[in-house]
């Protein structure tokens, strides 16, 4: 297999079809598979996914795949969540009682509040186009997934829990829904998470792939 | 009176509705008297191209004859269209959504099945995520305060009323609500403010306004007083009587959040 593969982790969640699509316009040569040899010979990873944390993290129990993903990152394969991927990568989630997470980056995984601090509704889940907007002091922005990308560049968003890191530093940008600030991209070394799809946020979405590919 | 969400102003979303009937993306008037249009993703590129937030694409005869035309145009479409779609139209069952899902669609808007076997809310959402399930409602107006809830696409009755079955529904693990009018769909007399006003007061998840809309100005309403979290724009798109740019600005200079766009 050559190095330039990327790997789309397929665990039985999600629209595996688009991420692939998606990397592929980018000019990436693209497998999506369940065997572990093959995700620890890629040259880069994305773990995809919707849908509930519980389910998910059993759905990798079940192939055995959990290990494997704690290898990649061990092995420092870059590896990139998207959604619900993104959420697994922290230590848990609150979602339908407590489950735990892959462990990669430190943090839990939280209901959006549905109250603002002015008291107005945000209604779940949050669903629409949000402008990233960069964490202060993150240098993360200018070399990394997020290079590219021009100031006011909004991607979409659908979920209704967020991924809320233990460490600022771990969160390189962020989104406002409402007044709430919600975790954007995390980040630890060569693991990336976002909360958005880019497969599905146009032009944008399109550019943070492509840098992800040559990254 | 009801709080007007600041996520109404945020997160305003544009997405460009086509109906499809077999292999052509048609238009109807109050959703009878269809007329074809075109190939429906020759106007799906041009309309994520204009920057359209996000495409429903809906087999408005599949619930009819109980099929599903739908999977090789949302294939082919998804090879050069990077923003959510949505599929309606005869889904039927968690296998009927896995199949459309796997074709490359986002989300599934089921109404004649749901209403039928209101279950299949739970199923699909407990399998894919509620995000992924969007309850369709097709509302024919009683009088000033009621609404009937109608099925396959505005011909049958089902005596029950709109805003009990959107509670039922949300209930069930819907994610998002589309709500079409009967009254207003292809009349360009605007929306039907006061059903968007009345169901998105009971509605914690966002509702996608749809039917009705004459002009970018239209939209004001639909946000301002009915609440929408989304516009679903057919005729006006279809016949361009208007672009997304257009309605882009429109919504811009109101004041609500709009996705920033550069056209290229």
């Amino acid at each position: 297999m050559p190095l330039n593969e990327i790997v789309i982790i397929d665990y039985g969640v999600g629209n595996l079809l688009s991420v692939k699509r998606g990397l592929e316009h980018c000019g990436a040569k693209v497998l999506v598979t369940s065997k572990p040899e093959e995700i620890l010979n890629a040259a880069k990873v994305i773990l995809p996914g919707v849908g509930a944390f519980k389910k998910a993290m059993k759905a990798l129990d079940n192939l055995g795949l959990v290990k494997v993903i704690q290898e990649v990152a061990n092995r420092k394969i870059n590896l990139l969540g998207i959604c619900l991927g993104m959420q697994l990568l922290l230590d848990e989630s609150d979602e339908f009682g407590l489950t735990k997470g892959l462990g990669l980056i430190p943090g839990r995984v939280v209901a959006i509040p549905t109250k603002n601090d002015d008291g107005m509704i945000n209604k779940i889940p949050h669903i629409g186009w949000s402008k990233l907007i960069n964490s202060e002091g993150i240098s993360y922005w200018n070399e990394g997934i997020l290079k590219t990308l021009g100031r006011s560049d909004s991607s979409y968003f659908i979920h209704s829990y967020m991924a809320l890191t233990n460490n600022n530093k771990y969160t390189i940008a962020y989104c406002l829904y409402g007044s709430k600030k919600i975790p954007a991209v995390i980040q630890r070394d060569r693991i990336i998470g976002c909360q958005f799809h880019p497969e599905k946020s146009g032009e944008v979405g399109l550019k943070i792939l492509r840098d992800f590919c040559e990254s | 009176m009801t709080n007007l969400s600041s996520e109404l102003v945020n997160n305003l979303r544009l997405i460009a509705r086509l109906d499809i009937k077999g292999e052509n993306l048609i238009k109807s008037i109050q959703l009878e008297g269809l007329r074809v249009i075109g190939q429906p993703n020759e106007y799906a590129l041009k309309y994520y191209l204009q920057g359209a937030d996000e495409l429903i694409y809906m087999d408005c005869v599949a619930s009819l004859y109980g099929r599903n035309h739908l999977s090789d145009i949302i294939s082919t479409a998804t090879k050069n269209i990077f923003v959510p779609i949505t599929v309606g139209g005869g889904i039927r069952s968690v296998d009927d959504a896995f199949k459309i899902l796997r074709a490359g669609a986002d989300k599934v808007a089921i109404n004649t099945a749901a209403v039928a076997n209101p279950q299949l809310i739970e199923d699909i959402s407990r399998q894919f995520g509620s995000q992924c399930m969007v309850l369709s409602v097709e509302a024919k107006k009683i009088n000033d305060n009621k609404w009937e809830v109608y099925t396959d696409n505005g011909r049958e009755k089902t005596g029950m009323d709109v805003v009990d079955w959107v509670k039922k529904g949300i209930d069930l693990g819907a994610g998002e609500i589309l709500l079409t009018s009967v009254d207003k769909e292809g009349t360009r007399k605007g929306f039907d403010t006061s059903l968007i006003k009345s169901v998105s007061e009971q509605s914690m998840v966002p509702v996608i306004a749809s039917g009705g809309m004459g002009s970018p100005d239209d939209i004001l309403e639909a946000v301002n007083e009915g609440g929408a979290s989304a516009v679903a724009m057919a005729d006006i798109l279809h016949y361009g009587r208007s672009d997304i740019k257009e309605i882009r600005d429109t919504a811009k200079k109101a004041g609500f959040g709009v996705r920033e766009y550069a056209i290229e």
